[in-house]
């Protein structure tokens, strides 16, 4: 229940926190909303010897637009997602995910920065990222770079970012007007993380699917970008055998943990389920 | 008497008595955040307790070094096995007749058990102190299966008991066997399988689960050395027991100890027993001269604090073919982990398990539990039931089921067939436990009307007609469950827990105005006492409710009782309330009738006054007789209006009920929706009917957890892999259905009030109701069993093996 | 361990502190303050008993620093009722519609209710169930804390309140 004792750091600009995670090394661990980190710290799973709280930069928070992408500031709250009609007609994907995780006090505090950053295969916004094919903005010491949500995960809290970086932003291509979309989470009760879950971007045309992304939560060391999956729908007026095609090659990519959501045999089952399900509702969404 | 003067039926509610739904007292402060639990106290010089525990599941103590740890500043002091043995209290006694390590002893039996209690001046070095004893581990092979515990070669669990052939209970036929208890006749229901037209049997298992109250185990233990005196705050159901025991265990004369149970955050069985932080905190404040604090965290509470059920039953029943049950049979290897801490009643090692023979006219029956050591956590405790009913009565709910699917038959119609008959009580059982009162098939008759059985049999027949053919994935489920509970222990000839009787208390005390202070051995943790004995006292005495304060929890002003659990506080105090009351009134009686100049016999009472028979503008208010009772004493009577009684139940009492309920289970995730979920229930006279439906849909959430998801699992490795709310399964008001309440009321002939208890029944009925609903879903596909708990991955896997998912 | 000066507002009264940056504000509430209403029921922030009012949103206490507070403005259970010392209608509508039992969630329920009905002043069942999701309640079943919430929308929106049949 009690962390360990750290030195407690609140910069005011990215700038300032850069330096100090630069400084501090693997000594320093950036905060965001908290409910990641210090529910590890409580059970002293993780003991950073000195916090980073990026709550004091007002240069994170905020949702604007860049030519065709949307870019949300990386300390916009689960909450913040929710309440923006903007996002809402322009990326409903992301109210439906958000409303799925955990329960409105976390909501309140939770970021989508450290949603996306965190490198816990549970978390549900990675796989929507990448089905989004969004990216992030990550200011370090050397600068600041743009990396693909679909090149950032490498494996269980292991991702491109560096100790020295800070993600400061989620950059969305705006999908297309009708689009269909949708986001299916198998869980034992309200706001758990994923038994499995299938994030689903589609645009339709004459009947047919124009382009599909297929993104799926917990079912493997990292999220999952089902490529194979969505290449054998493309073109298809998803029908039974296709999908059935498609859920086999999205079953293929898992290789989930057996814990108490059940045997990996069973969640690579549920991540086709909830991919099927993911598609039937996309599909009644989309609009061409 | 005129047209303003308040008839009986005004006077009577106004004095909110038995049988109206009264609002909480305890409300007031708890809404305001005013309630006083034990982490709320706060002592100058306290000092904060925590210990270190084993990570591994069974291993060999080389070393304990406590010197880093005694070294950090705020550390006061750091105690071990060794500083306890100078006390004698390195091992305890349970409540079961074993003993329990305190602190590791050379060894650790199971994963996070307490190996050394580290005493600081701050939560955060205590903490931190935790994290600097190095104790060096030799691990050993584990066993976590009880099924396997009794095998040539299983690593023997408690060498302390290697040279011991019997324990507290009998003969040991294996060093991992703690007891073999028996009930019923055997040859008699061997005969009767022997020529049965149909058997079934069926290894029933009841998981083990764990209470999880929302406030965890936790004390402040404050030695005066100057006074030779404990002052022990706690979360303790049972405040006396603990004082009684603590004493005999520590040496301090009990006159010297101090119990003080405050507000509790739910109990549930949980806090019944003692556990080794209190033993340390005790014993810490003893050493340091200063009150000590001692407060688990949930994963503690969840992986060390005694668990409920691990029950392993292999069960038969035997049947005509025209479906009366003629025997039952039931083998159980009961799993208590590495010490047998369980909360029974000390002649009962499986407590009150022979109640498995349920609502049933069972001519003949037998059961034999064996109790084993695993390398486990200790107990176990009646998690929300009367001693291990909750384990009788899934095994016969489900076996019920299974049976009348052998035959053909309905579910409700078989039990209808084989219910016992109101004619027959008081009825007694097949293995001697005499029923006071049923009306059974009424209860049933009226559960099948409400929730209209005929159309949801219809409706479940077409939706299976509808699957078969492609058109729906869901199945829907009938659940049926009638059971009958045990509870309000009990009497002192079959009842004790380790040499104490389990009578319980009411001590009334009326003030000269009119109100006043009912104090009793029994101890709430939510289910609203200081409301409902109010009641009582207010129908039998005719003072407004709002008069009278109830207190309960410090042992020095508390009658002697033995707490709060096996819904036993309304079946025992509830009685000692009113027979307290009786004796009050008599001595009021004997007053009216000396004021009013006539004799006792002459009186009659009317809802809070004696008046004069045949005269009835002569009385005299139950107000006024206070008075007098103080200052107008009769001659040659004692001031004062007071009474005690110390109740002794003739008898248990048996509340039973009828739920059904009506699940859709998603074959291709294992999803189960409640659809409906209706429980009637039979309590007996009906004290107040808000707490009681408050009682019922906790009970049934705790039911739904349970047979939906909960479970205390240990892979082979003996880690605990459920022991934090990530995935302990507590439903939230989102998963949690709606709950329908009903009610019969069959009054207990032999309690004063005719009333039974109820708060446990839902727990009771509502696991088996769940469980054989889902099991309905399944069966016409030729499934008989499936176990507990229904999570989706579970019922999945079941599905796929009656291959649904081809 | 250095300690750092704060500054917050805590149920209408300004507060100033020194505290060590680990202290987590529920314990910052409980033992420097004595604001013990809201409660520990667990330590992976699933329960809910720690939630307090912060800055307009409803926050598990025991998943904050104290630090992290500095500048907030906090109601806990303490700072529920009305200004002039009577109930809040939600704690009203706990008492009347007997939504606790044991009273160790309760704190954190009312608290979290209050937020939520700011957020949504009529909100239908289904809504306060999803909307109580992070707080968790062993002994009530949540049937009464729903109608418990529902009678205080009515009576903070001047709506007459019928309790739903069984």
């Amino acid at each position: 229940m009690i962390t360990a004792a750290f030195t407690y750091h609140r910069p005011k600009s990215v700038q300032e926190a850069v330096a100090l995670l630069t400084e501090l090394g693997e000594n320093g661990r950036a905060l965001a909303g908290g409910h990641s980190l210090i529910p590890m710290m409580k059970l002293r799973l993780a003991s950073p010897g000195n916090l980073v709280d990026l709550a004091g930069i007002g240069e994170l928070k905020g949702v604007r637009a860049d030519s065709n992408d949307i870019v949300i500031g990386a300390m916009t709250t689960q909450y913040e997602l929710i309440a923006s009609n903007h996002l809402a007609d322009k990326i409903p994907l992301l109210r439906e995910t958000s409303l799925q995780i955990a329960d409105p006090q976390v909501r309140y505090l939770g970021t989508l920065g450290g949603n996306v950053a965190n490198g816990d295969p549970g978390n549900d916004m990675p796989a929507v990222m990448m089905c989004l094919d969004a990216s992030y903005d990550v200011t370090g010491k050397s600068g600041q770079r743009r990396i693909a949500a679909r090149e950032f995960y490498q494996g269980v809290y292991l991702t491109a970012l560096e100790a020295d970086e800070v993600l400061t932003a989620v950059r969305i291509p705006m999908p297309a007007a009708g689009h269909g979309w949708a986001y299916e989470k198998l869980k034992r009760k309200v706001g758990d993380y994923a038994t499995a879950a299938a994030a689903v971007v589609l645009t339709m045309k004459g009947g047919k699917i124009e382009s599909c992304s297929i993104g799926l939560t917990n079912v493997a060391d990292t999220p999952l970008w089902a490529q194979e999956a969505a290449k054998i729908l493309t073109g298809s007026a998803l029908d039974a055998p296709t999908i059935k095609k498609a859920v086999a090659a999205a079953e293929a990519i898992t290789s989930p943990a057996s814990d108490a959501h059940g045997p990996a045999q069973y969640r690579t089952k549920m991540a086709g389920v909830m991919l099927a399900r993911a598609l039937d509702r996309a599909k009644s969404r989309a609009r061409g | 008497m005129n047209d303003i003067t308040p008839t009986s039926a005004e006077r009577a509610a106004k004095l909110e008595g038995m049988g109206c739904k009264r609002k909480r007292v305890e409300d007031i402060r708890f809404v305001q955040g005013k309630g006083n639990y034990v982490d709320d106290v706060k002592l100058p010089g306290m000092l904060y307790g925590d210990l270190v525990r084993s990570p591994h599941g069974h291993a060999r103590v080389k070393k304990i070094d406590t010197t880093k740890a005694a070294a950090l500043p705020g550390v006061v002091a750091v105690i071990t096995a060794e500083t306890l043995k100078t006390v004698n209290l390195a091992w305890m006694p349970t409540l079961a007749g074993d003993t329990q390590m305190v602190l590791a002893d050379g060894k650790v039996l199971f994963q996070n058990q307490e190996v050394a209690f580290v005493v600081a001046e701050s939560r955060e070095a205590a903490a931190d102190a935790v994290e600097l004893i190095e104790v060096d581990y030799e691990p050993l092979p584990v066993n976590v299966d009880p099924l396997k515990a009794m095998t040539d070669g299983a690593p023997m669990i408690r060498e302390d008991l290697k040279d011991k052939t019997s324990g507290a209970h009998g003969k040991r036929k294996h060093y991992n066997h703690i007891f073999s208890w028996q009930a019923g006749d055997k040859a008699a229901a061997d005969a009767a399988f022997a020529k049965a037209d149909v058997t079934i049997k069926e290894m029933i298992i009841y998981p083990r689960v764990h209470p999880c109250p929302l406030e965890t185990c936790q004390c402040v233990a404050s030695f005066d050395k100057i006074k030779g005196e404990l002052t022990l705050w706690g979360t303790f159901q049972a405040p006396h027991v603990i004082r009684t025991v603590g004493s005999l265990i520590s040496k301090i004369p009990e006159h010297k100890i101090h119990v003080i149970a405050p507000d509790i955050g739910g109990g549930f069985g949980n806090k019944v027993g003692a556990y080794p932080g209190y033993i340390c905190a005790i014993v810490a404040s003893i050493v340091t001269g200063r009150p000590v604090k001692w407060t688990e965290d949930r994963i503690e509470n969840l992986s060390t604090t005694a668990f409920a059920r691990d029950f392993y039953m292999d069960v038969e029943i035997a049947a005509t073919k025209d479906g009366r049950v003629t025997g039952l049979r039931c083998y159980t290897i009961a799993d208590h982990g590495a010490f047998d801490a369980c909360a029974n009643a000390t002649k009962w090692p499986a407590g009150l398990f022979s109640i498995i023979s349920g609502s049933y006219d069972f001519p003949t029956a037998y059961c034999l539990v064996d109790g084993v050591y695993t390398n486990k956590a200790p107990g176990g405790v009646a998690y929300r039931c009367s001693f291990r009913v909750t384990e009788a009565a899934y095994c016969i709910e489900r076996a019920m089921d299974i049976i009348a699917q052998r035959l053909g038959m309905d579910p409700a119609e078989f039990r209808m067939k084989n219910l016992i008959r109101r004619e027959q009580f008081p009825y007694t059982s097949a293995f001697g436990w005499q029923y006071d009162s049923g009306d059974y098939q009424t209860a049933l008759k009226k559960a099948m009307e409400s929730v209209d059985y005929k159309k949801l049999r219809e409706e479940q027949k077409a939706k299976r007609e509808a699957f078969k053919r492609g058109e729906t994935r869901e199945l829907m489920g009938i659940g049926v469950a009638f059971f009958t509970e045990i509870v309000g222990a009990g009497p002192s000839r079959a009842c004790d827990i380790l040499g104490i009787a389990m009578f319980d208390s009411a001590e009334i005390r009326i003030h000269p105005t009119g109100s006043g202070i009912c104090r009793l051995g029994t101890k709430s943790q939510g289910q609203g006492h200081e409301t409902t004995y109010a009641q009582i006292i207010a129908t039998e005495l005719g003072l407004p409710a709002d008069s009278i304060t109830v207190e309960e929890g410090n042992t020095d002003t508390a009658p002697y009782g033995l707490g709060t659990y096996g819904s036993r506080s309304t079946p025992v105090s509830g009685a000692a309330t009113a027979m307290a009351c009786r004796k009050i009134k008599a001595k009021a009686q004997m007053i009216a009738a000396y004021m009013l100049e006539v004799h006792d016999d002459d009186l009659e009472w009317d809802v809070d006054r004696f008046r004069v028979k045949g005269n009835p503008e002569r009385f005299k208010t139950m107000t006024e007789l206070a008075w007098a009772a103080y200052h107008e004493v009769p001659p040659g009577m004692e001031p004062g209006l007071e009474a005690i009684n110390y109740y002794d139940p003739p008898n248990f009492t048996y509340p039973f009920g009828a739920y059904i309920c009506v699940v859709d289970v998603d074959v291709d995730t294992g999803q189960t929706k409640v659809r409906r979920f209706y429980a009637l229930d039979d309590c007996g006279t009906r004290i107040n009917p808000m707490i009681i439906e408050g009682q019922i849909h906790g009970g049934l959430t705790e039911a739904f957890g349970i047979a939906m998801g909960q479970e205390i699992h240990y892979d082979a490795e003996g880690n605990v892999t459920t022991a934090s709310f990530m995935d302990y399964f507590l439903p939230t008001a989102v998963e949690t259905p709606h709950w329908e309440t009903d009610w019969t009321t069959t009054p207990s002939p032999h309690h004063p009030i005719g009333a039974k208890g109820v708060g446990e029944s839902p727990n009771v009925g509502g696991v088996p109701c769940f469980s054989n609903a889902i099991n309905d879903a399944f069966a016409f596909l030729g499934s008989t069993h499936i176990q507990m708990p229904h999570d989706h991955w579970r019922t999945w896997m079941a599905a796929e093996k009656l291959g649904l998912h081809a | 361990m250095a300690k750092s000066q704060i500054e917050l507002k805590v149920n209408g009264k300004v507060v100033e502190a020194l505290v060590e940056p680990r202290t987590l504000l529920i314990h910052f509430l409980r033992e420097e303050l004595n604001l013990t209403g809201s409660h520990i029921g667990c330590e992976t922030s699933h329960c809910g008993a720690c939630t307090v009012d912060l800055d307009d949103k409803s926050v598990k206490s025991c998943t904050m620093f104290a630090v992290q507070a500095n500048g907030a403005d906090i109601r806990t259970i303490e700072g529920i009722a009305n200004a002039d010392g009577t109930l809040h209608a939600i704690q009203e509508g706990f008492r009347e519609m007997h939504g606790l039992q044991c009273g160790f969630c309760t704190p954190g329920m009312i608290t979290r209710a209050y937020r939520l009905l700011q957020e949504n002043k009529n909100p239908s069942e289904e809504e306060i169930r999803f909307g109580i999701s992070g707080n968790l309640c062993r002994c009530t079943g949540y049937q009464n804390i729903v109608k418990a919430i529902q009678f205080a929308a009515a009576k903070l929106n001047g709506s007459p309140f019928q309790e739903a049949a069984e």
